[in-house]
């Protein structure tokens, strides 16, 4: 039983009396009304479970800072709050009393507004337009464009963007200035609670100040703010009241400052591993061998920044760092989906350019990208086994433009035997098969390629234990035939099982490099939030 | 309203249609300049009255198309209003007046039954329109499987005759329309919200903007304008025809008219009074062929040409694509 349910059945310790306080355990009940509490939250997606009776409490006049890694739980907190998604248990308190909502309105008009990390404003639309979207000041009927303008005047002043003219359509605006819309929006909605999911991630260091600024004077004014970073700074610098979640619960409460980063990182750090993973191949790799591919300073605009890495064949590269650092950005610059990048890109020392994945699987270069959702960028659900299986390799089955069928389906027949995917290969449509026998016919229909390089981004995301197994037995003899695999994937533990080397990213770029022993949990989510901390004590990853 | 320094954000906002009247107004210039009888009254009424019926047509293309979704029965509802305007709004001043409104409503029910589907059908409007189009029109030949019928007279010169003896009396009702209905729309939280839904749909639910009402709304006001098209085609006439090929030709130059005014067909940015200046432009294109006595046969696919030179304007943003998937998604 958990503390909050203790709490819920015994009303008569606390003294409100109608407003049972559930609260954390570590967050002294009694300091101020909270405003808001969360108690006994939980949330399952399919197999997945995002939150278990998560629990948080929240105070007007404070910044409270949730903390937590990739699949933490902390997004699906905040979709609860906002209304965006409902709980599938637990309850939540507004005001002492019970409330829940159906959809971002009914949140907006409880007065509890979400700055989300993808933006939420309409391009076409101007400023003013934005700002005033869910409520736009009327009069006879129609909407008032004089009050409407003095509403984002002031909403913008209030936000610090004096420079942003209420007029200009928001498609015309830079991303930082779309993100200074984007807060003066939430404020003109006057929130009681405002949550704040990385908000200042695309701001400039000049706004990022105005923003400190503007949120000290909100928690002057008495709003309830929740801060969601990866940056340890920020959180230092605003921070009341810290709440850590790990795996779906809320492990810790603690006034800020209480803690070190490296108890920060303890606290997030707490998964038991259940996985066993293939042995890395011992084999010293010949330093002076031409690497398979070689890239040199690559920048996509502000979201990738100087990348140089070198992968040799028979290597696991993984990626790592927290979600959206520049990691999916990064496999498909190299797999030519993005145009305008700079930098070099050297393909067995020869330097290349690629122009898209038709360019990028020819056999001279032998790319394959396994995308990270496989329902849309990998597969054609509706299509048979066999068809997704054949689908890239096509050029290499056909005469003359003809696919010769009895050597498409020798193909398909061997790769469904090194995959062992449970399915005959014509008759199911691939959208009839698990998620991990999916997955596997993504993994397949690029092997039918003979791949020199593999790039994967999060492939055994939402997939079970058993196939993730075979996934990374699969690459472990891939590596072992020859390949160059370079890994992304937001589960740490992979990547301390699975990878040679990783390179944590953070911010487009790539912050550190850990070899071999050096990959730990610690290491992993220390570099991923950018902290640099005296050595780590070593947890040892288990194989 | 107008401050200093809000001009340039204002000539950003309606720069497309400021650059289909300046288009129109040129085109209309030539036109009227090398016209064999000059620019005399009756030359501008007759333009005005088929300019003004495909610009009516425009509007209600207009407003589903910024929702970035498009009507291909707008021209089918044309028909339909048609056939029922020359059987019903006859008689006795009451009659004629029931009939008008029985028109009317009868648009704007074809635009509800679009919504409803696109709505909780969740069809795509592209295949919606069309089947229902298909149905409207229908509809039309078993009310008149023959053409014929009449209108009442007196509604008839009204709407196509002059005003003061010159102006003509289409404009008025053009204008009409674009003060009664389009402005109004305009500045209103439901059009403010069609325009939300074309740009960014799920921004805009992530705004709690209200999704199916405005779609519901443009979908409606979309048959009631196509309606009015039809009464007044209708005037024009003096009779009834269950024309499919009319009803394609105003459907298709319904679209041509939205991507001349400005109107973007991906949704959520142009104007209804940019499709009007598209409509009159188009017009006057053909015309230009008819005052320059090229051969009648080449108009097709001179508007034809027209309207793919058009279309491919419009497609100009996507060489800034920097990543590709964004081509796709």
């Amino acid at each position: 039983m958990s503390l909050s349910e203790v709490a819920g059945r015994a009303p008569g310790r606390s003294q409100a009396g109608p407003h049972p306080l559930g609260g954390s355990p570590d967050v002294p009940v009694g300091r101020g009304a909270p405003i808001f509490v969360m108690q006994g939250i939980s949330k399952r997606y399919g197999g997945v479970r995002a939150l278990q009776g998560a629990d948080l409490t929240i105070e007007g006049g404070r910044i409270h800072a949730v903390l937590g890694e990739n699949g933490a739980g902390k997004s699906t907190l905040i979709k609860i709050i906002a209304g965006v998604v409902a709980p599938d248990e637990g309850r939540m308190l507004l005001d002492g009393r019970p409330v829940s909502f159906a959809s971002p309105a009914a949140a907006n008009a409880a007065g509890i507004v979400c700055i989300f990390q993808e933006l939420s404003l309409i391009p076409d639309l101007s400023v003013a337009d934005n700002i005033a979207i869910s409520n736009p000041p009327r009069r006879f009927g129609l909407i008032d464009r004089r009050a409407q303008r003095r509403m984002a005047e002031e909403a913008l002043a209030r936000a610090g963007a004096h420079d942003i003219h209420p007029l200009a359509l928001v498609k015309d605006l830079p991303l930082s200035r779309r993100q200074m819309v984007e807060i003066a929006k939430a404020l003109a909605r006057r929130p009681r609670i405002l949550i704040l999911d990385e908000a200042t991630s695309a701001l400039t260091a000049a706004d990022v100040t105005k923003i400190y600024a503007v949120l000290k004077r909100l928690r002057a004014e008495g709003l309830a703010l929740i801060y969601i970073s990866h940056r340890m700074h920020e959180i230092a610098e605003l921070a009341d009241e810290c709440t850590v979640f790990c795996n779906g619960r809320s492990v810790a409460s603690y006034a800020a400052g209480t803690k070190t980063d490296q108890e920060v990182v303890e606290l997030m750090i707490g998964r038991e591993y259940s996985q066993a993973f293939p042995p890395r191949s011992n084999t010293a790799r010949p330093t002076a061998a031409v690497p398979r591919l070689e890239l040199r300073e690559l920048s996509w605009g502000d979201r990738l920044d100087r990348i140089s890495l070198q992968l040799h064949a028979g290597e696991v590269i993984g990626l790592g760092g927290l979600d959206g650092q520049g990691q999916r950005e990064l496999l498909l610059a190299l797999f030519g989906v993005l145009s305008g990048t700079t930098g070099e890109l050297l393909i067995d020392g020869r330097p290349v350019r690629i122009d898209g994945p038709s360019d990028a699987k020819r056999a001279s270069l032998g790319m394959a990208l396994i995308p990270e959702d496989r329902k849309t960028e990998g597969l054609m659900l509706p299509m048979s086994v066999g068809e997704n299986l054949s689908f890239a390799a096509l050029s290499r089955l056909s005469r003359w433009g003809v696919v010769d069928r009895a050597a498409e389906r020798e193909a398909i027949e061997r790769i469904m035997r090194l995959l062992a995917v449970r399915s005959d290969g014509t008759t199911p449509i691939a959208g009839s098969l698990s998620g991990g026998n999916q997955q596997k016919l993504v993994i397949g229909k690029w092997l039918m390629n003979e791949p020199r390089i593999i790039l994967l981004n999060d492939p055994t995301r939402g997939i079970d234990v058993g196939t993730k197994q075979e996934i990374y037995q699969l690459l472990r003899r891939l590596a072992e035939q020859g390949a160059a695999i370079l890994f992304y994937s937001t589960d740490y533990d992979e990547l301390i099982g699975c990878c040679d080397r990783v390179l944590v990213m953070y911010d487009g770029a790539v912050k550190r490099e850990l070899v071999g022993a050096e990959i730990t949990e610690h290491a992993l989510i220390s570099s991923a939030l950018n902290i640099t901390t005296a050595e780590a004590p070593q947890r040892h990853a288990q194989r | 309203m107008m401050t200093r320094g809000d001009w340039p954000y204002w000539l950003r906002e309606h720069r497309g249609t400021l650059l289909a009247l300046a288009a129109f107004l040129l085109m209309f210039a030539i036109y009227a300049s090398n016209h064999p009888a000059g620019l005399n009254a009756n030359v501008a009424n007759t333009a005005a009255n088929k300019g003004v019926l495909l610009a009516i047509v425009a509007m209600a293309q207009t407003l589903v198309v910024l929702t970035s979704g498009i009507d291909l029965s707008v021209g089918m509802v044309l028909v339909l209003a048609n056939c029922l305007a020359s059987t019903i709004v006859v008689g006795s001043p009451l009659q004629v007046a029931l009939g008008v409104v029985g028109v009317l409503a009868t648009g704007a029910l074809c635009g509800a039954i679009n919504a409803v589907i696109v709505i909780y059908g969740r069809l795509q409007p592209i295949v919606t329109t069309i089947a229902t189009g298909a149905v409207y029109y229908g509809v039309a030949l078993a009310l008149r499987p023959v053409p014929g019928g009449d209108i009442d007279g007196t509604l008839g010169d009204a709407l196509t005759g002059k005003v003061f003896g010159w102006l003509p009396a289409a404009l008025v009702l053009l204008l009409g329309l674009v003060l009664l209905i389009w402005l109004p729309f305009r500045r209103s939280e439901t059009g403010r919200a069609v325009y939300a839904i074309g740009s960014a749909e799920v921004a805009a639910y992530m705004s709690g903007v209200p999704i199916r009402r405005a779609k519901f709304v443009a979908y409606t006001l979309s048959g009631l304008l196509a309606s009015v098209a039809g009464l007044f085609i209708t005037c024009i006439t003096s009779s009834g025809e269950a024309s499919a090929a009319n009803g394609n030709t105003y459907t298709l130059y319904s679209i041509a008219a939205v991507v001349l005014g400005g109107v973007s067909l991906f949704g959520g940015s142009g104007s209804a009074v940019g499709a009007i200046f598209g409509a009159l432009m188009f017009r006057t294109i053909g015309d230009l062929l008819f005052v320059f006595d090229l051969e009648p046969l080449w108009q097709p696919l001179f508007q034809g040409v027209v309207l793919t030179a058009a279309v491919s304007l419009g497609a100009l943003r996507l060489l800034r694509v920097r990543n590709r998937l964004d081509l796709y998604g």
